[in-house]
């Protein structure tokens, strides 16, 4: 494995070839914002809390830290003007599902998100997809899953699989940053095992 | 049919199949392209064959179903060879005409051919209609002039020459060099070179390489790529071969989306008989070079188009872009290197082959080379697909070829580019058709879509609507895409709906900026553009709709408002009648209102109000005027008075 220098926030730092900046910064302490990153878990790049400002070849250009590979040279702002805009407005767009969610709710803090711009449209969840990807990539259960696409994109639990499965594990549960997860097992609960035809009291 | 071993062998069977055509036997070509079966060309086929049966022809005329020559304003397109008489708009009971006129008394039908709406000469042939004359058409002119489904026909046209040239006689990295050389650009959207990916794929490291027809075409009224496909499947295919051949690829897909199945039908039949031929399959032609091709039916989704996500529903997963800072032709399909091309872009190849890169690079201007296929709809006159060199105005396109803006209304803008494009104000008309000229415009070359508005267009809706496209064709999977738009969408509809307040343009224009620069792929970094060239070139239609809550276009319809003028009305009760929601009351003699309340906006009173009265009229940003007493509507007649 090829050692290669970069520099994070103006700090030389010695990774490994194939290694993300993400994995880079962590390594050397420096702290990148995440969301949907999961180390036990592939690289998804969604949520694009991670977004830094990389200076490569003379152009500058905002990447996900998560998936960007580092290279020589590369020169990687964590914090910018740039950066923390398009942070804050990720945020917004966030907290308009999950207003309530506590990691985002310190992420906007620091990100001076002061005021709901957006209608509160309140699912509970900002499709990180840690849930599904745990599910999929690490029980190969895949109990849970996406429907649809674009805006009407939603998770849910495939009754069949979820009914079997998720009671005795609920790994995923503490994954989840919005607690939205509960919510649509509980859901999903309710629906596979109903009670019994209510007899007359 | 025996397998064909060697170019000399390939020859000698066009030679035979040229030796049993007689260049002067009639032949009807009857476009069955998608645009003109739905126009019931299937109908004009079958009575044409019966009107040959009823006069004994069977033997001396040929009819053949071709692809779409692109005049789809104007189908059933008929074209009658040797003396190539283009008959428009021909209808089943036109066959009995066209066999005993035509065909028998050699007479030209004159009622079927293309009348110039300004000099009303006629046009015998195609090449003397504005709509062909002013295009160069390398790529979609054979289309008229072959059935798909045959393989012999695209032998007949040189078929194949060019693979057979590649085999025998060029190395894979003189082909290569070649490609570079012609400066060809990928057609489907980004306009990357096309020789520069052909190499970065050929060195990426890999045992498998695979190479890849994009034809997941799905830009609202765009339709080139299915045109190609459809109409001459062979080559596509042989350009495919031919990129094969220089990549070192031996596995080949057509992604093709499952609305397209005539396409899907005639690129599966193409394979299937290049096979045969052995065009495709072990050893081709007997210079060892071996290339198989299948056909992937996509489920038809919009995203699907992007590279990577192709690649990820080519694997059989859910059509979604992979994290990529690395190029597909370096990590595609299975992580092996996978070259991608549109449609167009690989029907390019055999013509840069047989005809030398010099020739291709002449076409054109410094950045982009040869020619391009647009899908030319909206409001313009000759709807359809047009191939242009690159180069030409895009006031040459619209007026040369379009025939201009139906009903003398004024052109507005035009939109390229499709839900990643943008649109392009009058006064940059005569900007020329040019990769880097479209995306300095603000907008893009795109796939080929080219939507022209007139007057009547509201831009503010315009963007919506697209806004509206990729919000549903989105994937979903990032936040700055999935939810960008779902803003940038809500805060559209709130400024169409009179609800725009103070700072929405400065919102949009935050993120669309958050969009474009954070979207894990090239759908996300684009879907800003609609909303980023309207707010460019048309920020006042904005402006109006939001502080003075109206549209000037009269499109959206909570901010506008039919009136009735009490002086010009003249009761005749036409618009009364037609009202579809009966809000408007009155009677003979009594002059007509519209009850405000009741009305729909749907402009039908507008549109019948004959136009010496010009009675009804639209009214947006100011209150409708209060209806007048009805004691004051009696009209007074003085000649019927008794």
């Amino acid at each position: 494995m090829s050692e290669i220098t970069l520099q994070i926030d103006g700090k030389q730092v010695q990774a490994r070839e194939g290694m993300t900046v993400l994995e880079a910064a962590q390594s050397a302490g420096i702290f990148i914002p995440t969301l949907c990153h999961h180390e036990k878990l592939e690289p998804y790049g969604a949520c694009r809390i991670c977004t830094v400002e990389v200076e490569a070849r003379g152009r500058t250009n905002l990447v996900a830290a998560c998936l960007y590979p580092v290279e020589q040279n590369l020169v990687v702002r964590t914090r910018s003007e740039k950066v923390d805009k398009t942070r804050k407005m990720l945020l917004e767009l966030m907290l308009a599902h999950a207003p309530d969610a506590a990691e985002l709710q310190d992420l906007a803090q620091e990100y001076g998100v002061d005021k709901a711009r957006f209608e509160k449209e309140s699912s509970f969840c900002i499709l990180c997809g840690l849930c599904v990807r745990y599910c999929a990539e690490v029980k190969k259960k895949n109990a849970i899953g996406f429907v649809d696409r674009g805006a009407r994109r939603e998770i849910s639990f495939i009754p069949e699989i979820a009914s079997k499965e998720c009671w005795n594990c609920k790994e995923c549960f503490p994954l989840c940053p919005t607690e939205a997860l509960q919510a649509a097992f509980l859901l999903t609960k309710a629906l596979t095992s109903p009670s019994p035809p209510s007899a007359p009291e | 049919m025996p397998k064909i071993n060697s170019p000399a062998e390939l020859e000698k069977l066009r030679k035979g199949i040229l030796s049993r055509r007689d260049p002067n036997k009639p032949c009807i070509a009857v476009c069955t392209g998608t645009g003109c079966l739905a126009l019931g060309a299937d109908k004009v086929v079958a009575a044409l064959k019966e009107a040959i049966k009823k006069h004994g022809l069977e033997d001396k005329v040929d009819i053949k179903e071709t692809g779409c020559p692109g005049f789809c304003e104007r189908g059933t397109v008929v074209v009658i060879y040797p003396e190539e008489i283009c008959y428009l708009q021909v209808q089943p009971e036109d066959a009995e005409e066209v066999i005993s006129q035509t065909i028998l008394a050699k007479k030209v039908i004159n009622r079927l051919l293309y009348v110039d709406p300004t000099t009303s000469d006629h046009a015998v042939r195609e090449s003397e209609i504005p709509f062909y004359k002013n295009q160069m058409r390398l790529i979609i002119g054979s289309n008229i002039k072959l059935d798909p489904k045959s393989i012999d026909d695209y032998l007949a046209l040189d078929g194949y020459s060019a693979l057979a040239k590649v085999l025998s006689q060029m190395t894979p990295e003189q082909v290569l060099e070649e490609v570079k050389k012609s400066n060809l650009r990928g057609r489907g959207g980004g306009g990357f070179p096309t020789g520069r990916k052909w190499e970065e794929c050929r060195n990426a490291p890999g045992e498998v390489r695979y190479v890849i027809v994009n034809a997941d075409e799905g830009d609202p009224g765009a339709f080139m790529d299915r045109a190609l496909l459809e109409g001459n499947p062979h080559s596509v295919l042989e350009g495919l071969s031919i990129g094969a051949y220089a990549i070192g690829s031996h596995e080949g897909y057509v992604y093709v989306r499952q609305e397209y199945p005539l396409a899907i039908e005639n690129v599966t039949i193409a394979i299937k008989q290049a096979e045969e031929y052995g065009f495709l399959g072990e050893n081709i032609l007997g210079s060892g070079f071996d290339f198989t091709v299948k056909v992937h039916r996509g489920a038809g989704a919009f995203v699907s188009g992007e590279s990577s996500a192709l690649m990820t529903a080519l694997e059989g997963r859910v059509g979604e872009p992979r994290p990529k800072y690395i190029h597909t032709a370096v990590k595609g399909v299975r992580d092996s290197p996978s070259c991608l091309n549109n449609v167009e872009t690989w029907a390019n190849v055999p013509l840069i082959i047989n005809k030398g890169a010099d020739w291709f690079a002449q076409i054109g201007t410094e950045g982009s080379k040869g020619t391009k296929i647009f899908s030319l709809v909206g409001k313009v006159n000759n709807t359809g697909l047009v191939e242009v060199p690159m180069g030409i105005t895009l006031r040459d396109v619209i007026y040369g070829v379009g025939g201009g803006i139906p009903g003398d209304k004024k052109f507005k803008a035009v939109q390229t580019g499709g839900p990643s494009g943008g649109c392009i104000p009058e006064e940059q008309l005569d900007m020329p058709v040019d990769f880097d000229e479209l995306a300095k415009a603000g907008s893009m070359m795109g796939s080929g879509g080219m939507i022209v508005m007139d007057e009547d267009t509201c831009m503010v809706d315009v963007a919506r609507y697209f806004l509206d496209f990729l919000s549903d064709e989105s994937c979903g999977k990032c936040v700055p895409c999935r939810e960008g738009i779902r803003q940038m969408l809500k805060v559209l509809t709130n400024i169409s709906r009179g609800k725009g307040k103070e700072g929405d343009i400065e919102l949009l224009e935050e993120l669309s900026q958050v969009t474009k620069d954070a979207s894990l792929c090239a759908l996300g970094k684009t879907a800003a553009n609609p909303v980023l060239s309207t707010l460019h070139y048309f920020r006042d239609e904005y402006e109006a709709h939001i502080k003075e809550k109206s549209c000037p276009a009269y499109v959206c319809k909570a901010l506008i408002s039919y009136y009735i003028d009490p002086e010009k009305c003249k009761a005749c009760m036409i618009c009364l009648r037609q009202c579809p929601t009966e809000a408007i009351a009155g009677g003979k003699n009594q002059i007509h209102v519209i009850d405000q309340e009741k009305c729909t906006k749907c402009g039908t009173c507008f549109e019948v109000c004959p136009s010496r009265f010009g009675a009804v009229r639209r009214i947006s940003g100011e209150p409708v005027p209060p209806p007048i007493p009805e004691e004051a509507r009696m009209i007074a007649r003085e000649s019927k008075e008794k």
